[in-house]
């Protein structure tokens, strides 16, 4: 803690919860032990007692880790049994630690940790390379959905500060976590128990040129994984002090809120305007997610806790049965069939889980056929609920994507979940509704009709819609095509990937919720260039069938046009237009469709364009006869 | 739209904070406010009144009062629930003694911190009390790292670290059996830093204690304590007077003075920044043994 405070300088401090987790001797209580004390964060008595400690169970140096192994229990056996939490604060951020155990049987302790974290510190231990239990936290932050990863390659001591060994375990990782669903992972060579670029760079390592640990943390983005697009706001508590004022007090989940906005209230399916949002430091113009408010409505209707308050154009999907990941948390295993409680957002409610679809072997990744779940094991289960759920997918949603399941008959917590999305066994589909309106939506009818645009332009509205890998020759070919229909006198619109990211969608990263959303807004982009006339032509990575699926409802039956553009991924990473392979090789960047993430080849494309055998020109022709 | 608004830590504790009453007022029949009429329990009674505005606080305030208290604590206790219209329940420590249930210590060291588990677990029961929300915070000490936001208790108050209820995203589970209770720490991740600096931004109101005055005082085993009538000072114990401040407020028998010259809140705050000491480094009986406070934890102190 610096010892000048500026003037209310706490005022500007923001908050960054991260988890720890490493195996039982990565030196991760060490590790965090040294953070508070290069940071100046514990106190003279606090040190004094470790010191007492550690003399009398007959160490030589003052045992960091002491600081953070808090029962009695543990410090016997020297393991950190349960989920700990630390804090520390610099002049930039104030910092929560949730120090989760490494041990084995702890797997419950790192999902906990894990579920409010916003950064993953993952330990690796230099002298011995990486070990299936980091595997294992790696893919558990990845399932829990944790923005930033930090692989801390620790005890660079016991290897002389040895580039090769760090080189090489940041290789191993790297493999590793093309499996996994990360896009932001960094890699810092430590000494905790010397302290070598915990808070000060390291001598002894000059030939690493990133960041420190500390400097990373302070530096990294808190936000990341938040949902700023989708407004949820699970009722807590009806605050009514007389007959004029009747509030509904809760937390943003996600998005935000302004008087005026038309909602809908779930389950009644009723919708009205907020009127007000309340707070004892006066009205707000605005909640956000996060913000604890109160809102009032413009129309009197009966709203309970368990309700949720959702903008009126964007409501979760509601279903009875679903599918999720579901983490065993107790000895008494999961007995399918079985009644439970099931806790999601301020609801609670009857469950069954149906189904284990398959337990994860959370060491190889691998599925395997599971009747019950034990303690610690993770698996995909169907849930039917005896009411409805409103939920999001809990990738893109992760406050109403969760749940906690309760046994009944002793109350405890037992498992943990996130739900995938609804249960297709009753063959409907089964994704969160980006675009589900409700059945009070009037859409106004455009000024100027459609047909009449076209009457005037001299042709027909058209939509293609470009898919493929990068490097595959969708920018190419549109661009070619462009050219040729403006030259003929045609009205038409390029929308292009790299376009929209830079304007539009500068604010989305490349989260699966992020890339969902950035197609979703050059859907209904696409959308009002066509209803103006236009010959849209788009040209997006767009990987997903899912999202490509959600495009179509946009667009006339038959209207939306799928040109998949097509060839293999060596011709693409030798073609490589904007060096992204070369990146993803260096391992600058990941999530690479086509090289690290996947690509969901199109079922029923109205065209496929295979650039090894095409020339452009003649690809431009066969674009110009679906055109016609 | 900026969506930096209202990030900063103590906005996001805050909003925590609110949630966490709010869970508490839906969650349970009869929760009551511990309050102690320090500043951990006068922040959680600011979050209260934030969390149900423009409603009253839906449940009552509990003090469990030694009977050795400093006065200013209690006019400041006596005022805040005037002002605000809140119900108040009084657990007393000579009660229990006059009924026999607890015996007073004697000696030089005598405190009645003990002894204001038995009140304290007694006036739950009388009351049915099933929640009550508790101004603790994890970094105070080491036993409190581990401890949840609802802290479950069985039909005796007791504690049991290793079969405590995983707490996951922001879901808090409470439901329990008949007799069985919880402790809530709406407070759980604040900092003594964050509370100071949560108090300086509000405006918040704080008994005088905590602010730098002139104090007749001597000194126990490094700890300078105040002369009360509730303390049985030793013939070499001298007086002294010295401009001190309280960093915690308990039992007068046991509350440690800090020389200071804070006289105000951003003093305070320079002052708790460079400090050296833990809040609790000057709580007496933290020192007995090395595990106090779990030990204590475990029969149902907070």
């Amino acid at each position: 803690m610096s010892q000048q405070i500026e003037e209310n300088a706490y005022l500007n401090m923001d908050l960054l919860r991260f988890t720890t987790a490493g195996s039982v001797d990565d030196g991760k209580s060490t590790l965090i032990g040294r953070l508070l004390y290069d940071s100046k964060s514990i106190f003279q008595d606090q040190m004094e007692a470790i010191e007492k400690s550690s003399k009398s169970s007959g160490e030589e140096e003052v045992n960091l880790a002491l600081l953070t192994d808090g029962l009695k229990a543990e410090r016997e056996q020297k393991i950190t049994i349960d989920v700990a939490y630390r804090y520390f604060a610099t002049p930039k951020r104030k910092f929560i630690i949730a120090d989760t155990p490494g041990h084995t049987q702890y797997t419950r302790n790192m999902v906990t940790g894990a579920s409010t974290a916003d950064l993953a510190i993952i330990l690796v231990d230099a002298s011995k390379g990486l070990l299936t239990q980091s595997r294992r936290h790696a893919f558990i932050s990845s399932l829990l959905r944790i923005p930033h990863l930090v692989v801390a390659v620790n005890k660079m001591d016991l290897v002389d500060y040895d580039e090769k060994v760090f080189d090489e375990i940041v290789a191993d990782f790297r493999n590793f976590a093309k499996k996994l669903n990360v896009t932001d992972i960094s890699y810092i060579p430590i000494s905790a128990l010397k302290g070598d670029n915990v808070v000060e760079k390291s001598e002894r390592t000059d030939w690493y040129k990133g960041s420190t640990l500390l400097h990373h943390l302070e530096t990294v983005k808190v936000d990341a994984g938040k949902n700023v697009v989708d407004f949820r706001l699970p009722v807590q508590y009806v605050i009514r002090p007389n007959q004029n004022f009747r509030g509904f007090a809760g937390q943003v989940s996600s998005g935000h809120v302004r008087p005026g906005d038309e909602v809908t209230i779930l389950p009644s399916g009723l919708s009205t305007k907020v009127k007000e949002i309340v707070t004892r430091d006066g009205n707000l113009e605005a909640a956000f997610t996060g913000d604890s408010v109160t809102l009032t409505m413009e129309d009197e209707i009966d709203i309970s806790r368990g309700d949720m308050i959702v903008r009126k154009n964007n409501v979760p999907t509601i279903r009875n049965n679903f599918e999720a990941y579901l983490c065993w948390m107790n000895e008494k295993s999961l007995e399918p069939g079985k009644q439970y409680l099931i806790k999601q957002t301020t609801q609670t409610a009857k469950v069954f889980i149906d189904d284990i679809l398959y337990r994860i072997n959370v060491d190889s990744l691998s599925r395997e056929d599971a009747n019950k779940l034990e303690l610690n094991e993770i698996g995909r289960v169907k849930i039917q609920a005896s009411k409805p759920i409103f939920f999001d997918p809990y990738q893109i949603n992760q406050r109403t994507g969760s749940f906690i399941i309760i046994d009944p008959a002793t109350n405890v917590t037992v498992g943990a979940g996130m739900i995938r999305a609804g249960s297709t066994t009753d063959g409907k589909k089964s994704r969160g509704s980006i675009r589900k309106k409700s059945p009070n939506v009037v859409w106004e009818p455009w000024n100027i009709p459609r047909e009449e645009r076209e009457e005037r332009n001299g042709h027909k509205a058209k939509l293609l819609w470009f898919t493929g890998i990068s490097g595959s020759g969708k920018s190419t070919i549109a661009k070619a095509l462009e050219k040729k229909l403006w030259d003929d006198g045609k009205k038409t619109v390029l929308l292009d990937g790299d376009q929209v990211r830079h304007g539009l969608n500068g604010d989305l990263g490349f989260s699966a919720s992020d890339r969902r959303e950035n197609i979703r807004r050059v859907g209904e982009v696409a959308r009002l260039f066509y209803e103006h006339g236009n010959i849209v032509l788009c040209t997006f990575v767009s990987p997903f069938n899912a999202d490509r699926e959600d495009l179509k409802a946009l667009f006339p039956e038959g209207e939306f046009q799928i040109v998949h553009v097509d060839c293999s991924s060596e011709k693409a990473q030798d073609r490589d237009p904007k060096g992204l392979y070369k990146k993803a090789k260096e391992g600058e960047i990941i999530g690479l469709t086509g090289y690290d993430a996947d690509y969901e080849i199109p079922e029923n494309p109205t065209l496929l364009i295979d650039t090894e055998k095409l020339s452009v020109d003649e690809a431009v022709e066969e674009c110009m006869k679906i055109l016609s | 739209m900026s969506e930096l608004k209202n990030t900063s830590h103590l906005k996001q504790l805050e909003n925590e904070g609110i949630y966490i009453m709010r869970e508490v007022a839906a969650q349970f029949e009869r929760p009551v406010l511990l309050f102690s009429g320090g500043k951990d329990s006068i922040v959680m009674f600011h979050l209260a009144l934030k969390a149900f505005h423009p409603g009253r606080i839906p449940f009552p305030l509990m003090h469990v009062d030694t009977g050795h208290n400093f006065k200013e604590t209690i006019e400041f206790r006596d005022k805040l629930v005037k002002k605000y219209d809140v119900d108040l329940i009084i657990g007393s420590v000579q009660d229990s003694i006059d009924e026999g249930k607890v015996e007073e210590e004697t000696g030089p060291d005598a405190s009645r911190n003990a002894l204001q588990t038995v009140t304290l677990l007694d006036t739950l029961k009388k009351h049915q009390v099933d929640a009550a929300l508790g101004g603790g915070r994890r970094d105070e000490e080491k036993a409190r790292a581990k401890e949840r936001f609802f802290s479950h208790r069985d039909v005796f108050g007791q504690w049991d670290p290793k079969n405590q209820r995983p707490e996951l995203w922001n879901l808090y589970n409470g439901r329990k059996s008949q007799g069985e209770n919880f402790r809530v720490f709406p407070l759980s991740n604040w900092t003594e830093m964050d509370v100071w600096q949560y108090i300086a931004q509000e405006n918040i109101d704080i008994p005088s204690l905590y602010f730098a005055h002139d104090r007749k005082v001597f000194d126990r085993r490094g700890v300078w304590l105040a002369d009360t009538e509730f303390v049985n000072r030793m013939d070499e114990e001298k007086l002294v007077t010295k401009t001190v401040r309280f960093r915690t407020i308990g039992d007068a028998t046991c509350t440690g003075a800090v020389l200071s010259e804070a006289s105000d809140l951003e003093e305070i705050i320079q002052e708790v920044a460079s400090a050296r000491e833990t809040e609790r480094g000057t709580r007496h009986d933290d020192k007995r043994s090395e595990t106090a406070m779990e030990d204590r934890k475990r029969q149902g102190y907070f």
